[in-house]
């Protein structure tokens, strides 16, 4: 129930929590984000453990170790983990007011995204051209839909936040935008703790095969 | 016509079978007499402004109450000629591929698209009123939750006329569901109705939890919570840990069917018990996030209509909480025949066994609540009182099942058909019926038919064991499960016969409770006191059917059954909720939408591009699908304030001020 006369529902003793927070309404909706944080989690768990079944199940197709890509993947890393504390840099300035702040590390946490996604695209794409695709094996199936889901969710990701970027530029931070900023950078932290278990589970295990 | 088109059109619209025919007509007679009807009487724009665009949780939950009536109507006459043809032995009535589309519809509409719209009707009328909140904590999202559950039924119905049905059963295992051995469109429309509908489902699972943890009126603490209103927790916790497990599940073997992955297929590695084990991470919980609501329902009616509050709360309160938690741990019990090993099986049977406990605690406190209650027998009590014997004998019966040994004689046997349909008849249907009767009054302000009503029960419940009670034996037998016939000579017949007459008896009993609903719209007793059977818990003390904002002024809470407890404190001469002693406020309200249905019919186009593999159309689903987003993001005029005037109108309407 976002309104226009979010100030009506402030009320006084709740005016020390930060703006997000601010409102019965802003509450609510972060602490349902976190319950659809869960399902989203146990989501991934059902394709991680897809994955730790199947990625020895390589029948005539290529060996984990031999489709990763060492310095793709921990440059992949490197970006996400940064763009994760951009994000939360974007945060602070907005819990400062600091409206141009806000938008200047946005705008960097977005292009750190756009360059793991460009990363992530180019690594499936140099499988698929070596033939290894998801109708090879099992495992390769496994990988492209946990590592792919993962990368569907950082464009998403991308998108929503852009959308939200622009209504900050036009609104400035108000109890709804700052809220929507707030749920954002959460969505984007949950996919940074993903791709640590991604990175553990699917690289570094299964390269070990 | 040229060669193509005719055979695209021959593979498009089912033909061959007189029944489908029939179908086909009948689908075009209700259309055209529904848009004959909403055009004669004007009723084009009423039904887009009051209905289809509609946030308000009472109406979605009407909404939910209408389609799985119609949806029980579909999957029970699918049961009904599936016992015609099991009637006699050598039966030519259905052949095996329509027996098997048939059996396998029939359990995926009775779970996905009758028990669980069912509760969540149940949920939307019911718990923002206990719990005395204006809305649910996302009426969006609650709408929207509603039509994709209501375009996905729709995608699966449309399978029977156009491109053929689902026939892997309702779990539909691979490498049977896989495409090499099932390439029609009907195991797709089957993957997609699920994923949308359980989209809705997780959505509905998460609005209602945060509804119920942040929403409740001052005062009305944890443990002061209706009990329906504690089960509605359960099954919403349920859902959120289990439909994640179903939508991986139903990804996965889409993708291996469409993009020919080797998830599930014997080839290049794939490993079918994978999806074994999904399906069940979420079928089992699944079976507990439709019967604990009905608990809850229960133990409302049996405190109302016995005069007591309910005996043993706390107790009731955790064996609903150790319910949901061992329901979680229990899965593997649907596959005990498949290899698992004794370690593994004797795990998940003693886990299995440990639910009789805590459903043991629920069954006693509702006996004991009723002991030396005054009892009045209405419709309500008598389907809860129904319930407790089918429990008592499903409950044994599925001690027995969890015997892991023993399950290898009964496993996918008519043992197995007659457990579960005892516990999913005998305990959410009957549950949500109770329900139904009880809270009619509140949704429409008028009550149902008593005597109809008992007529309607006699016969639903005579039949329910005349056509379950031979299936037991049948089971001990040696007929299994998903056979669409039998030869003679095995002493299956009069069993199979008996049972036939019993389905038979409860079709006539079905038919009764509609007749009961259309009868009372004209006849039925109103309801004009607002708590027509002298009940317990919030949503009593509001005019029947409520005002579009529920409370004018939000009650507090101090006790257990807090009506109950404002009426006796009233008695005394003590008022409490008096709206002359509190100001009544400008309310805080959600606009209508459409977009929610708009998003619906979305999804209804990318799930029908994804059965024909029309990418085209999944491609334009899907992008219209993201606008709608971003449109919703963009939107902040979305909510209204409703002016004291106008509040104190209504209430002075209902003689409340
Ligand atoms: C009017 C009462 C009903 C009758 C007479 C009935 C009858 C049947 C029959 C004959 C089968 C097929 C057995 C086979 O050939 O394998 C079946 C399967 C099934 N029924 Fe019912 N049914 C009824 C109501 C329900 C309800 C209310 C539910 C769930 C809430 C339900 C859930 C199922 C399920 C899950 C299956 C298994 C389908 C499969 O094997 O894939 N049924 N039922
Ligand atoms: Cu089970």
């Amino acid at each position: 129930m976002a309104t226009t006369e979010e100030s009506l529902h402030i009320p006084s003793h709740s005016r020390s929590k930060p703006l997000e927070y601010s409102t019965e309404d802003g509450a609510l909706r972060i602490f349902g984000f976190w319950v659809f944080l869960v399902t989203d989690m146990l989501l991934f768990s059902c394709f991680f453990a897809t994955y730790a079944v199947l990625y020895r199940h390589i029948s005539t197709g290529p060996t984990p170790s031999a489709i990763f890509d060492v310095r793709g993947y921990t440059a992949e890393t490197l970006i996400l983990l940064t763009s994760s504390f951009t994000s939360g840099i974007a945060t602070y300035e907005m819990r400062r007011q600091n409206k141009s702040g806000l938008i200047t590390w946005t705008i960097i946490t977005l292009l750190l995204g756009l360059s793991f996604i460009g990363l992530e695209v180019s690594e499936f794409w140099s499988d698929v051209v070596s033939g290894a695709t998801m109708q090879t094996s099992a495992f390769l199936s496994a990988f492209f839909t946990l590592v792919g889901t993962h990368g569907c969710h950082v464009s998403f990701g991308i998108i929503w936040i852009t959308s939200v970027l622009i209504q900050v530029i036009r609104r400035g931070i108000t109890p709804v935008t700052s809220r929507k900023v707030f749920i954002t950078s959460l969505y984007w932290h949950f996919l940074d703790v993903v791709w640590v278990f991604l990175f553990t589970v699917v690289y570094m295990i299964g390269g070990m095969y | 016509m040229p060669v193509d088109i005719k055979n695209f059109l021959t593979h498009f619209f089912v033909t061959g079978y007189p029944l489908i025919y029939g179908a086909d007509a009948s689908i075009i007679l209700a259309t055209v007499a529904i848009l004959f009807v909403l055009t004669y009487f004007k009723k084009w724009k009423w039904l887009w402004t009051e209905w289809l665009t509609t946030v308000d949780h009472k109406k979605i939950g009407i909404m939910y109450l209408i389609a799985a009536l119609l949806m029980m109507f579909r999957g029970g006459v699918d049961a009904i000629l599936m016992r015609t043809q099991l009637m006699l032995p050598n039966m030519h009535f259905l052949g095996p591929q329509h027996y098997n589309e048939i059996f396998t519809t029939h359990g995926t509409l009775m779970i996905l698209f009758v028990a669980m719209p069912f509760i969540f009707a149940l949920f939307n009328i019911v718990v923002p009123l206990q719990i005395g909140a204006r809305d649910v904590a996302f009426p969006y999202l609650n709408a929207i939750s509603f039509w994709l559950f209501f375009f996905a039924a729709l995608l699966l119905n449309l399978s029977f006329v156009i491109g053929g049905s689902p026939d892997a059963g309702w779990s539909s295992y691979p490498p049977l569901a896989g495409a090499e051995f099932d390439k029609g469109p009907g195991e797709n429309y089957y993957l997609l109705s699920l994923q949308i509908t359980g989209i809705g489902s997780m959505a509905t699972g998460i609005n209602f939890l945060v509804t119920i943890l942040k929403m409740r009126a001052p005062g009305l603490t944890l443990m002061r919570l209706p009990l329906f209103t504690w089960s509605v927790v359960g099954a919403c916790i349920l859902i959120i840990v289990s439909f994640p497990a179903l939508t991986a599940a139903l990804a996965l073997l889409l993708i291996d069917r469409v993009a020919g992955a080797h998830f599930f297929t014997m080839l290049a590695g794939g490993m079918p018990m994978m999806y074994v084990n999904l399906f069940w991470i979420w079928g089992h919980p699944e079976v507990y996030i439709v019967v604990l609501p009905a608990f809850g329902v229960f133990s409302e009616v049996v405190a109302t209509f016995s005069k007591k509050r309910i005996f043993g709360y706390t107790s009731m309160v955790a064996s609903i909480m150790v319910i949901t938690v061992i329901s979680y741990f229990v899965w593997v019990h649907h596959f005990f025949t498949m290899g698992a090993g004794p370690g593994v099986n004797s795990f998940f049977a003693l886990a299995t066994m440990a639910i009789a406990i805590p459903t043991g605690v629920k069954v006693f406190n509702w006996l004991f609540t009723m002991y030396r209650g005054r009892i009045r027998i209405t419709a309500p009590m008598l389907w809860t009182l129904g319930f407790i014997p089918n429990f008592a004998i499903g409950g044994a019966t599925g001690v027995l099942l969890a015997v892991a040994p023993a399950d290898y004689q009964y496993h996918n046997s008519y043992f197995l058909i007659a457990h579960f349909h005892q516990v999913l008849i005998g305990g959410t249907i009957y549950g949500m019926l109770a329900g139904m009767y009880y809270w009619w009054p509140k949704m429409f302000g008028h009550r149902l038919s008593e005597g109809l009503a008992k007529h309607a029960f006699w016969w639903f419940n005579l039949g329910f064991y005349i056509c379950f009670m031979p299936q037991y034996a049948l089971g001990l037998m040696g007929m299994t499960r998903r056979i669409y016939t039998y030869p003679k000579g095995l002493g299956w017949g009069p069993y199979n016969f008996i049972a036939t007459v019993g389905a038979y008896m409860m079709a006539i009993g079905f038919v009764l409770i509609v007749a009961n609903v259309v009868y009372s719209a004209f006849y039925g007793e109103r309801d004009t006191t607002g708590d027509i059977w002298d009940a317990r818990t919030l949503e009593w003390s509001l005019p029947s059917p409520a005002p579009h904002y529920n409370f004018a002024v939000i009650p507090h809470v101090d006790r257990r059954d807090a009506w109950w407890v404002m009426k006796q404190e009233r008695k005394e001469g003590k008022t409490t909720l008096d709206l002359q002693q509190e100001p009544i406020r400008p309310i805080h309200m959600p606009n209508n939408s459409g977009r929610p249905f708009i998003l619906g019919v979305c999804f209804f186009t990318v799930g029908f591009g994804f059965a024909f593999s029309w990418y085209a159309l999944v491609v334009l689903g899907f992008l219209a699908v993201a606008v709608l987003l971003l449109v919703r993001s963009f939107e902040y005029e979305d909510s209204h304030y409703i002016p004291v005037e106008e509040i104190k109108e209504t209430e002075a309407a209902y003689g409340r001020l």
